[in-house]
């Protein structure tokens, strides 16, 4: 029970710092998180970490709620309460801070450009967030060819995504890729 | 060019359809593919921005510390409903996504295994890598205007992409050059 109590003295203070550190998203701090959740706190093994982060990419929600597990496996309910609450609180207060500027400067000449000119910039990232997924879930050749029938889908077609998305995953379940 | 939609005719929504929508798309994104849902749903469902307010906060989302997605639900709930508003569409973004997640571990830390899901969860996730390519080519084909806009996407794309360049290094170069090219013609600083 003290055990438990430092835990959550620990998790509070790694979380709520990682929040603010995670510049440029949640998987930027997971190196920092493996270290210190597996190596300084030993709350968890290699082994487990590498199985909750798979679990946590492939759960639907933000990928970042692997925090929440970790929580878990080291204090029980409050402590994945705990974790979760401290890894997104301090980042979406600045956030949120940003965004009233934001809405106040509709008719800057600087919001203008941002919006035209980050465009491309944003859509060449998502390109290169789709083209590092499709490495990192181990794609081989039938798991691209069904990457591609279903971009063909979403983007020819007015498919509700939900059904493309149900439909590999069928295909998975069937054990064709 | 789009017209950016500063003067939205959509209803706004209250504090429970935000929390809602959030819930849905979150649910929605088994395998991955959160930015395409959220686009998907925010811009193509329910009108709530343009493409060019979306894509332009996402990326302001990116830079800013937090989870790309977390930051999203924040930026249009107090686009709409100011604090109370970022509050709901996190809470609703979060919400369900964290009693699956728990469920899950429970499971995994008492049977010391992920649990037999691992094809369906592949072929999810080739799905979810289709949305995602997808949004990327609905969304190119409205900003690509010309040839400086398709230049700033491919380097983009290849720095981020390819080469595996950090964010920060890869906006320092193509940022200054976007701003540039986009700035309002006679607008004064």
């Amino acid at each position: 029970m003290k055990d438990e109590g430092l835990n959550l003295i620990h998790i509070l203070l790694l979380f709520s710092s990682l929040s603010l550190l995670s510049i440029g998203g949640g998987n930027t701090v997971i190196p920092e998180m493996q270290h210190k959740s597996v190596g300084a706190y030993g709350w968890l093994t290699d082994k487990q970490f590498a199985d909750v982060f798979a679990i946590s990419q492939a759960a639907p929600g933000p990928s970042v709620l692997l925090v929440t597990i970790i929580g878990y496996k080291a204090a029980g309910l409050l402590g994945a309460l705990l974790a979760t609450v401290a890894m997104i609180l301090p980042a979406a207060a600045l956030v949120f801070l940003v965004s009233r500027m934001w809405n106040r400067a509709a008719d800057s000449p600087l919001r203008h450009a941002i919006e035209r000119g980050f465009a491309p910039l944003t859509v060449g990232l998502v390109l290169a967030s789709g083209y590092v997924m499709s490495h990192a879930a181990d794609h081989d050749w039938r798991a691209y060819i069904l990457t591609g029938v279903c971009t063909v889908i979403c983007t020819a077609t007015k498919t509700n995504p939900l059904f493309v998305v149900g439909g590999a995953s069928l295909v998975g379940w069937l054990g064709w890729i | 060019m789009i017209p950016t939609s500063t003067t939205s005719s959509v209803p706004e929504p209250s504090l429970a359809e935000l929390a809602w929508t959030f819930n849905h798309i979150a649910l929605a994104s088994f395998g991955g593919g959160l930015s395409a849902w959220s686009r998907e749903v925010v811009v193509v469902e329910k009108k709530w921005m343009s493409d060019e307010e979306f894509l332009s906060a996402l990326t302001m989302c990116r830079i800013l510390p937090g989870a790309n997605q977390i930051n999203m639900a924040v930026f249009v709930g107090s686009k709409f409903r100011g604090m109370a508003g970022a509050c709901a569409a996190c809470f609703g973004l979060t919400f369900m996504p964290v009693v699956i997640v728990l469920a899950m571990s429970v499971a995994y830390f008492k049977f010391n295994d992920v649990p037999a899901m691992q094809n369906t969860l592949k072929g999810a996730a080739a799905g979810a890598v289709a949305l995602t390519f997808s949004m990327a080519i609905k969304t190119g084909r409205k900003c690509l205007t010309g040839v400086i806009p398709a230049l700033l996407l491919v380097a983009t794309f290849v720095m981020n992409g390819v080469l595996h360049w950090p964010l920060f290094g890869v906006l320092a170069i193509v940022a200054p050059p976007a701003l540039l090219w986009a700035w309002p013609k006679g607008a004064r600083s």
